[in-house]
């Protein structure tokens, strides 16, 4: 056996033995559990009220099964309990119809402000389209006059078929590594045109807290601004056919004055253009 | 002349079924219909459970073992149809033919004979939908949703496939025009709606909901139909079409379909609760009223499942607060169904604890309901495997649990034998431990980005999802022991006609097995208030 698969087995045995304890080993990254906080003020706002829903979900869980389960042990037949007879209480249901609703209006204000921001695609400082064929991006920066289309790396083009013969576990980012990133300077308004040349697809990054569908005939909008530089990976989350779990999505934020470089670098006449559309 | 019908009627009364195949072709019984919805159901469950099993096979490990892409797709398509369809929707019609008339005291189904042809419909449909696992291009792959324009890259199989829906929504038409029929006309005299049972109300506003949304289907699976073959571009951006059109009138079925699966599973569970809490369904009519609520918003919360598609701002702030909505008449119906218990002297037998399984699970798929209800979270947690968690925890330990805490409960009524208590309460734990093990990694798979619908993914989400395939090997397993406690059920002890030590309810009242012809007059009021008290 090899290595690897040796060692993602002994993983697995721990991981099954420790089921109840699954929550503990959120602190182990190999195992992500929990929606990213992300690169962008909108990603962390989505993330904050996905834990503020949580947690409530969590305190109402908490509070019905516990009444549900002290019932349980307490009002067992085998435990000598006599049935009562009551079959309405008209506080008690107001009380619990009034009390959700009020929950509600909580969670409600803070997720429709901040829908209404991420709405808000006002101002760019660059546009890019992308556009979503079977089974790759195509992006398209609408000021600079670059445009390329992005498929699935090679390392894991090899790996992928039924019988490749080749390990998963040994190809880096197996199925979200692409051969030409899209490449977004660092703290600048980036305002994404999506758009589709055959089927549905649609654009998602979970760190950039975006997911867009790409139509064809329709061109839809959304925006981000990443605060840290980095690479973010994503993949595309609406099936279009075979090879959609084979379309994936990567990011690369840089700092502005290198994004500067790499569009120069771009430009007719600039160095790097082979293999570029 | 009217000795003779007399004559003729009495002997309808006493012949029992037909002998071999023509009683099950030709039955326009109730209980001969329901009992070949239950077993037609019963077999759509574990070819659909098969495919499941072979979707899960596959998502063991990173790479591709067992099946092509394009085989993966078909298999995740031709599953959820089959579970939908095939599965869970007959299993419930069954159970209202079985039950419905028995409950409020008729005879039988207020339309027979189309009941009987609401049933034989169905094999046909699922028969031409089974056959395109074998054609050219293979079966339908676009998923159940059927977005154009991918679903128009289907191979021979597309008319078969939109035939066969067409078929499906008319079975299920029929199905919902007989219940309503049965249950607003032939109810026991002094039977007032508000005494109905639970079951019984659930079933009518999931017929009006059938009633209601089907044929919206049928019209948008047309649509397609001419896109592909006529010319027309309903859903064609080239020919000035909107592919986005197609979700909106889905998703119009789609919502209510929901409910369509979740309806009758609460009255379900609001039947067995009582009996083995040993007290009265706590705030019947409030069931009612939630329930009611429950269907009427579902027909303005649609297009929750499409906020990624570039709806203007209003729209989904509108979509969201509706859908949020929802959690108030959910939670009443969670709330009582803690109340009934409350002070109760509860028992655990099997069905007890397939309903406190669901009351448990369903509450969890809830929760991630609640929590994509929330736009700018959905946006993230959309077409991820936390809504495949979401949905199977309310389909699965919902609607399934549901399901096979009505076999149970009613078991004994219809073979007039207890079926096998130990090996029962085996098949709930087994299935309660397999069902979490499935579904709860798919919560934090979806989270940490792993979408939906793909048939190989990164090395990071291999742990999860071998757990979730352990898990569903482990659950198919353990229904075979369902299968298994049916087959043994004849040696059983026999049951009593009240089976139960304190049911509510007229199907009390008849012998176990039940006869074949029950209610032949309608219970008389003694009878009637006794079990309503």
């Amino acid at each position: 056996m090899r290595a690897t698969t040796v060692n993602v087995l002994m993983k697995r045995i721990s991981l099954l033995s420790l089921l109840g304890l699954v929550w503990a080993s959120a602190a182990n990254a190999d195992w992500a559990l929990n929606m990213p906080r992300g690169v962008t003020e909108l990603s962390a706002e989505t993330y904050d009220l996905h834990m503020m829903v949580f947690w409530w979900c969590v305190a109402i869980g908490i509070l019905v099964f516990g009444v549900m389960i002290y019932s349980l042990i307490k009002h067992r037949k085998a435990a000598g309990h006599e049935a009562a007879t009551f079959s309405h209480s008209t506080t008690a249901e107001v009380v619990w119809t009034i009390i959700p609703c009020i929950i509600l209006l909580v969670m409600a204000v803070p997720a429709a402000e901040t829908m209404i921001r991420l709405e808000d695609s006002r101002d760019p400082d660059l546009t890019i389209v992308a556009t979503g064929y079977q089974w790759k991006w195509h992006y398209k920066y609408q000021d600079q006059d670059i445009a390329f289309y992005s498929s699935l790396a090679m390392p894991s083009v090899k790996a992928r078929f039924k019988d490749s013969g080749v390990d998963p576990f040994g190809v880096e980012n197996f199925l979200l590594d692409v051969d030409r990133p899209l490449v977004v300077p660092r703290g600048q308004k980036v305002r994404l045109l999506l758009t589709s040349n055959d089927v549905i697809h649609a654009w998602w990054v979970p760190e950039l807290a975006i997911k867009k569908d790409a139509i064809p005939g329709i061109v839809n909008e959304t925006w981000f601004r990443a605060e840290e530089t980095g690479t973010f990976r994503g993949q595309c989350a609406e099936l279009c056919g075979k090879d959609h779990g084979y379309m994936p999505i990567v990011v690369e934020v840089v700092e502005p004055d290198a994004w500067e470089a790499w569009v120069d670098a771009r430009r007719p006449g600039g160095a790097q253009l082979e293999n570029e559309e | 002349m009217s000795s003779t019908v007399a004559d003729a009627h009495e002997a309808h009364d006493h012949h029992g079924p037909e002998k071999g195949i023509k009683r099950w072709l030709f039955t326009t019984n109730h209980k001969d219909i329901g009992t070949l919805y239950l077993v037609f159901s019963l077999l759509m469950f574990f070819i659909g459970g098969f495919m499941a099993l072979m979707i899960r096979t596959e998502l063991m490990q990173p790479g591709l073992q067992f099946l092509h892409p394009e085989e993966f797709n078909q298999m995740t398509t031709m599953h959820a149809l089959i579970m939908v369809f095939g599965a869970v929707m007959p299993a419930f019609v069954g159970l209202a033919n079985w039950m419905i008339p028995m409950m409020i005291g008729a005879p039988d189904m207020a339309l027979p004979r189309m009941n009987n042809w609401s049933f034989w419909i169905l094999p046909v449909a699922f028969g031409l939908l089974l056959s395109t696992l074998f054609m050219d291009g293979g079966a339908p792959a676009s998923g159940w949703t059927m977005y154009p324009p991918l679903v128009l890259q289907t191979g021979d199989a597309f008319p078969f496939l939109i035939f066969s829906v067409h078929l499906m929504g008319l079975s299920s038409i029929m199905g919902a025009i007989n219940i309503i029929v049965t249950i607003l006309n032939m109810r026991a005299p002094d039977m007032w709606l508000l005494k109905m049972p639970m079951f019984v109300w659930t079933w009518l506003i999931t017929a009006y909901l059938l009633i209601a949304v089907m044929p919206v289907l049928a019209g948008a699976v047309t649509m397609l139909l001419t896109d592909q073959f006529f010319g027309t571009s309903f859903f064609l951006a080239a020919g000035g079409g909107d592919p986005v059109m197609f979700q909106h009138i889905f998703w119009f079925f789609g919502h209510p379909e929901v409910y369509i699966m979740i309806l009758p599973a609460f009255g379900i569970v609001s039947e067995i609760i009582p009996t083995f809490s040993r007290k009265p369904l706590f705030g019947h009519d409030s069931m009612v009223y939630a329930a009611s609520c429950i269907a009427f918003l579902s027909f303005i919360v649609w297009a929750h499942h499409m906020f990624t598609v570039g709806m203007p701002l209003s729209g989904q702030l509108f979509f969201m607060f509706a859908t949020m909505l929802i959690a108030v008449p959910t939670g009443v119906k969670v709330f009582n169904w803690i109340a009934t218990m409350w002070k109760g002297a509860m028992t655990f037998e099997t069905p007890m604890l397939f309903s406190l399984g669901f009351v448990f699970l369903f509450t969890i798929g809830g929760f991630s309901g609640l929590m994509l209800a929330i736009a700018p979270a959905d946006i993230q947690y959309h077409d991820s495997y936390f809504v495949v968690a979401h949905f199977h925890y309310v389909l699965v330990p919902g609607s399934i649990f549901a399901l096979m805490a009505a076999a149970y409960y009613w078991l004994p009524k219809w073979t007039g034998y207890m079926y096998n208590e130990t090996l029962g309460k085996w098949h709930f734990w087994l299935s309660t431990i397999f069902v979490n093990l499935t579904f709860f990694p798919m919560h934090f798979l979806g989270l940490a980005g792993m979408p939906r619908r793909i048939p190989d993914y990164s090395t990071q989400f291999a742990d999860f999802n071998w757990m979730a395939s352990v898990g569903a090997i482990g659950f198919g397993v353990s229904q075979l022991l369902f299968v298994y406690v049916l087959l043994i059920a004849k040696k059983g002890a026999k049951a009593t006609d009240r089976v139960w030590e304190a049911p509510r309810g007229l199907e009390w009242t008849v012998p176990s097995p039940a006869p074949y012809h029950t209610f032949d007059t309608p219970p008389v009021k003694r009878v009637h208030e006794e079990s309503f008290e």
